[in-house]
């Protein structure tokens, strides 16, 4: 007796059994799951056929691919990616610049500059991005004027709760394409500029404002394939369209108070945990080379451009990235406030189609693929940062 | 000695994972007792309802139930329970209402659903019968001077999203030609923020549901006289009450009480009257409604097993459908009169077959 619970006591004591019984246990688990999973799986429709069909529905936003129903669904959704797409490139560029003047305030001598930036920071971090994007859509957006009292400026530009209409470019004329060409071989010469003057500047030591030489041969390339192909370029300007009980814009650009409202809280929101990436790269800095810099007598922007954020860019990519990646993903919130972004307009697809699961497959897939894009190209900064610095 | 003993304990893990196995899948294939007898047997109806809907289904901060799907349910338990408040009240979201209903959560689902094909016969439930015709409507500001659709012309139109919200506006605003926008907003609040503010134009969901929006309008944008519902609808959407399927023992009761609750109408027989009809029943037809003989005869017996006198009890302690509907469903602006709402004797599309 008093053996036979001695040896059932070691039993569980040796760490042995019990890690085969663990793992056991698990195995049989994980096997009754993944057969659950494919059983399933097999039942799955998983054709995409339905995509073919006409939309049936209307998109209110649109961004250079315009959208009518009797399209099929899968132009639906390739205008809602545009309109994802749309935001989280505008969102980065601008979040990235708010970061960054957020987090070099943070530390500035300036007393009132570095306690705007703290407040900032702090009040925006703390509080939850889909209460910021209702707060900009209902309290600051939907305040601007309505429509029938709207402002205009010089009836080019007008801005109501409707939306901001601005004047856009637009291709004009058969010539459009080809200047599009002209433009990409205006590349290549502006390379070679660079690099010839970069190489001088190396090796004399002389100023030879390579990027600003490159970026003038371009430039200048660009506008006299402008002026030959006899202006390819026009600009749209927004109209105003009075119907007997309705008001509307047409032509231009359109920024809906939705887009401005996402767009601002998604770069508020990510701004400020760029500013903190930025803030706490700079501090991990050595302290000697600020001190280095003050000795060799550069001022304070020469300081920062010249010698910190080159140095603290290295430590703050990967952070960046992440930021990046959420920004794009938190775009998804858009639906709260009726801008069609992908997974708006997917879900009316889904209601409208069903084949859910299909849709949500569909969905997660482009999100990868944006992610992966980001990613990849923020790899490919890291590396060029790295060997810099090598 | 250990591996014996090892092995004796993978068999009762093995074992009992087994039983756990066994026990999920042994399906709720049993229903022979029947969701009439479950229900006599509980003492309560277990009804599956909307919570925030006024004039349908709304549960107000003071705890108390009000609404038309409400009132159905009542008048359910007042027939198979005598006791109109022996309700158990299941709130039911629109994508869990077919699961609870297929589950057995709920014994009868009355949440402003929509008769369809596909919920029919995909979703498993059995439709009773329409209680409130609804359809897709716009709701505009009245000052607006917008009195068609055809006005809208232009216009920007806030969508509350649902399942078919956005393509029944497109299919109508299409086949009239009518250029539009459309913004389709997910959450009530923020598309009457966004109304309210001139956002939109127009503003489209099912009547019931704007009228309630209308009801509830903010008195400090110009209260419920702010808006008015155009008389237009772009869909056909019939709610009524939902039984589980292959039960036609309990959807029977369910549907001949909303039917008998018609009848009364039509008879006019009010929670008021229903005392003196029961005494002295005018009719044949009456008497077969209340369960009561007439000239001597025993009173009819439909098979419904509930008992005979079933009507007397609903419509003493709840009403007919007339004294429901002006309860419920007038208060938020949705008049009974010349819509598809009122009695077939007066041109609307309520009818019930005859109870006999």
């Amino acid at each position: 007796m008093a053996a036979e619970s001695l040896r059932g006591r070691r039993l569980w004591r040796s760490g042995r059994a019990r890690r085969m019984a663990t793992q056991a246990g698990f195995s049989v688990l994980l096997l009754i799951f993944l057969a659950y999973m494919v059983e399933r799986a097999s039942h799955l429709d998983l054709d995409i056929g339905f995509m073919d069909a006409p939309a049936g529905f209307q998109i209110s936003h649109t961004f250079v691919f315009g959208f009518d129903s009797g399209e099929s669904r899968l132009a639906a959704y390739f205008v809602a990616v545009t309109n994802t797409i749309r935001l989280v490139v505008v969102g980065i560029l601008l979040a990235t610049v708010i970061g960054v003047l957020a987090g070099v305030a943070r530390l500035s001598d300036n007393w009132l500059v570095s306690r705007i930036a703290t407040v900032y920071v702090e009040v925006v971090r703390n509080t939850p991005l889909l209460v910021q994007i209702i707060f900009w859509y209902t309290a600051v957006f939907l305040k601007l004027p309505r429509i029938e009292a709207e402002r205009s400026l010089f009836d080019v530009a007008f801005l109501s709760n409707r939306a901001l209409a601005l004047p856009w470019p637009e291709p004009r004329g058969d010539f459009f394409t080809a200047w599009v060409i002209v433009l990409a071989l205006a590349l290549v010469p502006g390379y070679f500029v660079r690099r010839i003057r970069a190489r001088r500047e190396a090796e004399t030591g002389q100023t030879m404002r390579p990027n600003l030489y490159s970026l003038g041969v371009v430039l200048g390339i660009a506008a006299i394939g402008f002026l030959v192909l006899g202006l390819p370029v026009g600009i749209d300007t927004p109209t105003i369209v009075s119907e007997e009980f309705t008001k509307g814009y047409v032509g231009g650009l359109s920024v809906t108070p939705e887009f401005a409202a996402l767009l601002i809280a998604l770069v508020m929101y990510t701004g400020s945990f760029i500013a903190e990436i930025v803030r706490g790269s700079i501090q991990a800095l050595p302290r000697g080379q600020t001190e280095a810099a003050m000795a060799v007598g550069l001022t304070g922007y020469q300081r920062i451009t010249l010698v910190i954020l080159p140095q603290a860019l290295r430590s703050m990519i990967p952070s960046l990235t992440n930021e990046y990646l959420n920004l794009t993903k938190n775009s998804s919130l858009a639906a709260a406030i009726a801008y069609a972004d992908l997974f708006q307009i997917s879900e009316i697809i889904i209601n409208k189609a069903g084949h859910a699961v299909v849709m949500f497959i569909i969905v997660i897939i482009t999100y990868q693929v944006m992610s992966f894009t980001i990613s990849a190209f923020m790899a490919f900064i890291n590396r060029r940062v790295q060997l810099v610095g090598a | 000695m250990t591996r014996s003993r090892f092995l004796r304990f993978a068999v009762v893990a093995l074992a009992a994972f087994g039983l756990v196995l066994f026990a999920c899948n042994d399906d709720d294939d049993n229903k022979g007792s029947g969701i009439l007898q479950t229900v006599t047997d509980r003492g309560e109806l277990k009804c599956g309802v909307k919570e925030t809907q006024p004039g349908f289904g709304f549960l107000s901060p003071d705890g108390s139930r009000s609404g038309n799907d409400v009132e159905f349910c009542r008048a359910v338990a007042a027939a198979v329970l005598g006791n109109a408040n022996k309700v158990e009240f299941v709130p039911a979201s629109a994508q869990d209402r077919f699961e609870l209903l297929a589950s057995g959560e709920i014994d009868v689902l009355i949440r402003t659903t929509t008769w369809t094909a596909s919920r029919d016969a995909d979703l498993k439930g059995d439709f009773v019968t329409t209680t409130f015709y609804d359809g897709q409507g716009m709701m505009v500001s009245s000052d607006s001077g917008i009195s068609t659709l055809e006005d809208l012309a232009g216009a920007t139109i806030c969508v509350t999203s649902g399942t078919t919200t956005e393509g029944n506006l497109d299919d109508q605003f299409q086949a009239r030609g009518i250029a539009y926008t459309p913004l389709s907003f997910e959450d009530d609040a923020q598309i009457q923020a966004a109304f309210i503010e001139g956002r939109c134009d127009g503003w489209t969901a099912d009547k019931s549901n704007l009228a309630g929006q209308r009801a509830n309008f903010p008195d400090s944008a110009g209260g419920s006289a702010a808006l008015t519902i155009l008389g237009e609808t772009l869909s056909k959407e019939p709610l009524g009450p939902v039984t589980p399927d292959n039960d036609s023992e309990w959807h029977a009761v369910v549907q001949w009480v909303v039917f008998g609750m018609i009848i009364a109408d039509e008879f006019d027989i009010t929670s008021e009257n229903v005392g003196s009809a029961v005494s002295s029943p005018a009719n044949r037809n009456v008497a077969r409604l209340l369960g009561v003989g007439f000239d001597g005869n025993a009173p009819d017996d439909f098979g419904l097993g509930i008992p005979l006198d079933f009507m007397q009890k609903v419509l003493a302690q709840v009403g007919n459908f007339n004294e429901v509907y002006q309860r419920t469903l007038t208060p938020i602006g949705l008049g009974r009169e010349g819509s598809l709402n009122a009695s077939w004797l007066k041109g609307g599309a309520i009818y019930a077959p005859p109870m006999r």
